[in-house]
């Protein structure tokens, strides 16, 4: 019978089905430091081990600081944020887990490392207690998001049960606009399916736009999976994705990576696979965009302007809207062009890889931010991208524009370390949330794609690549 | 975990939708390293005037009064109720712990996040999903409603509304199941899929 993707990638890992529910085995589970010490308790207070601990890899990365970290972890000023990277540390020496510590050159963003280093292969399933674990799936993995209870489940069980969730085939066909890039791909979706959207489904991303993508912005789509209801997006893997993996540390090599080859090219829907929903959207509608309000479906292109609540589709909404405009101290039918900024943010698992940061630089290039601009920061996703960004000379770029460079981590994302927005501040974010408060108490958050973020930072409001 | 019984409460109408779990318990709360305490900083944002930061006492916080969990009425509420896709955004799992450790025992929404609805579970409280007619006149009334996890079934003001629930979901919130004791009385059904799965995907 034909099949999608997920149910390829979910039949391969059956190890029992019930009723109602599936035990599916896990291939790899992702740590960090935020999600995790409740779990390693719960172990430790059932007195259980790991059931498969090469399963697991660990990487603090939400409350690192991204400025001076020559003190290493003992050195973090906030006596929080450091108990729960000892905590993090200590877990993995109890257990033998293998974790990639604060000041190793490989540190980052978990869903930054665990493609970089090969821990990510396609046809893998991947979890880890983070929502953006969707991100993965642009290997051809299935991967999502857990809570700390299946954390603990998945360390003692290499398990877990699991529902099918439903198939919905995101086909996005023809040519990008120039400075259209996967961040935009995913914020039109999301204000075209809203954030519910794809919620009870896995998400496969296809059409000749996606095929088009590299590996880098298919995993900026994928990532946004969440954002728009469905725990799982996943690509098809194809020669691209063959080629990122190939040579990766933890990638295999020989005649396993012939096997493994082989395997691979299997992982794409069958022609007359079910999906039970299919859209379809047109590479050419879509713009660069920038949310308005305090969820991502909020969001218009960068020539368009706010929406009115008088104009929501019912109560629910029109309540939302007004609510989200309270919050975020902006009027309807604003021209999004006429918005200041006073911060710019470029990082977040969503955009800090490498081809994020060379489309910012070759916008910054030569260029000053606007004096308006109090903050402006690149936060590389891995010690390996700001390295390879430096050999490439995009951190001189950066800092000669006014933008400040720093070390790898989730930084101003979701601001559980030092890195945020005060009150009242407005920010061009390449994140992935908008919500009240997300990078600060009482801070408004604009989402953008990384060369909006840049173009924006030259000239101080909302503004397009020139 | 404690059996799912069925109980009466009053419910607090939360009239909002798309629900982020940032909103339901801030970042800063998330340092924490245990699984206990965070019901004081449920809905931090809405709930004080002040900006909440851990090891703060509570008690002497400014409350914001319109805010609906601190209205008289609705104290001891162990139903909540909300609009739709409640729970979005991240998967920390702090958000039923803060619900739960506040007191909550049922959710009632059009619908909920998936990650969140099944972190519920986890923590023996019941998501329940009735469509919006039903929610209208559930935010209408400020009747006590019983809920009947048995039943799959909703009381209130003389009217009875019926839930769907998984059935095995239901079988372990109604008996206290814990998880992981269930799955290892499967370890020989996992050995022996591993035995097969490793032969054939042997990169791996």
């Amino acid at each position: 019978m034909a099949q999608t993707l997920y149910d390829k990638l979910m039949d391969a890992h059956v190890v029992r089905e019930d009723d109602s529910t599936t035990l599916i085995y896990i291939d790899r589970q992702l740590i960090h430091e935020v999600t995790s010490p409740q779990a390693f308790e719960g172990l430790t207070m059932a007195r259980r081990k790991p059931w498969r601990i090469s399963a697991n890899l660990a990487v603090p990365d939400h409350n690192v600081p991204t400025t001076n970290r020559s003190s290493g972890v003992s050195g973090i000023s906030d006596a929080i944020s450091k108990l729960q990277i000892e905590t993090l540390d200590k877990n993995c020496k109890t257990f033998g887990i293998n974790e990639i510590p604060m000041n190793d050159m490989r540190q980052g963003i978990v869903h930054v490392i665990g493609p970089e280093q090969g821990a990510t292969l396609p046809g893998m399933s991947i979890v880890c207690g983070d929502s953006h674990t969707s991100t993965h799936g642009a290997l051809g993995a299935l991967a999502f998001g857990i809570g700390t209870s299946e954390v603990e489940h998945v360390l003692a069980t290499g398990c877990l049960w699991q529902s099918k969730s439903k198939n919905l085939n995101i086909e996005v066909s023809g040519k990008l606009n120039k400075h259209v890039s996967a961040k935009d791909i995913a914020l039109y979706i999301i204000g075209q399916i809203g954030t519910a959207g794809g919620t009870g489904y896995a998400i496969e991303f296809s059409g000749s736009t996606i095929q088009d993508l590299s590996i880098e912005g298919r995993m900026t789509l994928c990532n946004m999976a969440i954002e728009a209801g469905a725990r799982v997006g996943m690509v098809a893997v194809d020669d691209k994705t063959i080629d990122y993996v190939k040579g990766r540390p933890l990638a295999p090599s020989g005649v396993k990576w012939n096997k493994a080859v082989e395997y691979w090219h299997t992982l794409h829907s069958d022609k007359d696979a079910y999906f039970d929903k299919i859209v379809h959207f047109n590479a050419q509608d879509i713009k660069p965009q920038v949310t308005w309000g305090t969820s991502p479906e909020m969001v218009v292109a960068i020539d368009g302007y706010i929406p009115n609540p008088t104009n929501a589709k019912n109560q629910t909404e029109k309540v939302s809207w007004e609510n989200a405009l309270n919050y975020i101290h902006l009027t309807a039918d604003t021209k999004i062009s006429d918005i200041k900024i006073d911060k710019v943010f470029i990082g977040s698992c969503t955009n800090s890889r490498i081809e994020d940061l060379r489309i910012a630089a070759s916008v910054l290039k030569d260029k000053k931010i606007a004096n308006n601009i109090k903050l402006a920061l690149v936060v590389p996703g891995s010690g390996l991208i700001k390295k390879q960004a430096e050999k490439e000379g995009l951190d001189k770029i950066f800092i000669n524009s006014g933008f400040e460079w720093r070390e790898a981590g989730c930084s101003m994302c979701l601001a559980m370390n030092a890195d945020k927005l005060e009150a009242g501040e407005r920010c061009a974010s390449t994140s992935n949330r908008n919500f009240e408060s997300r990078q600060g108490q009482g801070s408004f958050t604009h989402l953008v794609s990384p060369a909006i973020a840049a173009a924006s930072a030259l000239t101080g409001h909302f503004s397009k690549v020139e | 975990m404690q059996k799912f019984t069925t109980f009466t409460s009053i419910a607090a109408p939360l009239e909002r939708a798309n629900v982020d779990t940032d909103a339901i318990i801030p970042k800063q709360f998330l340092k924490s390293i245990k699984r206990s305490g965070f019901g004081v900083n449920l809905f931090d944002e809405w709930r004080y005037l002040d900006h909440g930061e851990v090891g703060m006492d509570n008690s002497k916080r400014p409350l914001n009064m319109n805010f609906v969990l601190n209205q008289k009425k609705y104290q001891g509420a162990k139903i909540l109720l909300v609009r739709e896709n409640f729970g979005c955004g991240s998967s920390r799992e702090h958000a039923p712990w803060a619900l739960e450790d506040y007191g909550f025992k049922a959710i009632i929404a059009p619908s909920f996040a998936d990650i969140f609805y099944n972190n519920c579970f986890k923590n023996g409280m019941l998501p329940i999903v009735q469509d919006n007619n039903v929610m209208d006149e559930l935010f209408a009334s400020t009747d006590a409603i019983t809920i009947n996890l048995d039943a799959q079934s909703i009381h209130v003001n003389n009217k009875t509304y019926l839930f769907e629930i998984d059935t095995e979901r239901k079988r372990r919130l109604l008996n206290g199941l814990d998880d992981i004791d269930l799955t290892l009385q499967y370890t020989d059904d996992i050995k022996i899929f591993e035995k097969g799965y490793f032969n054939k995907y042997s990169w791996l």
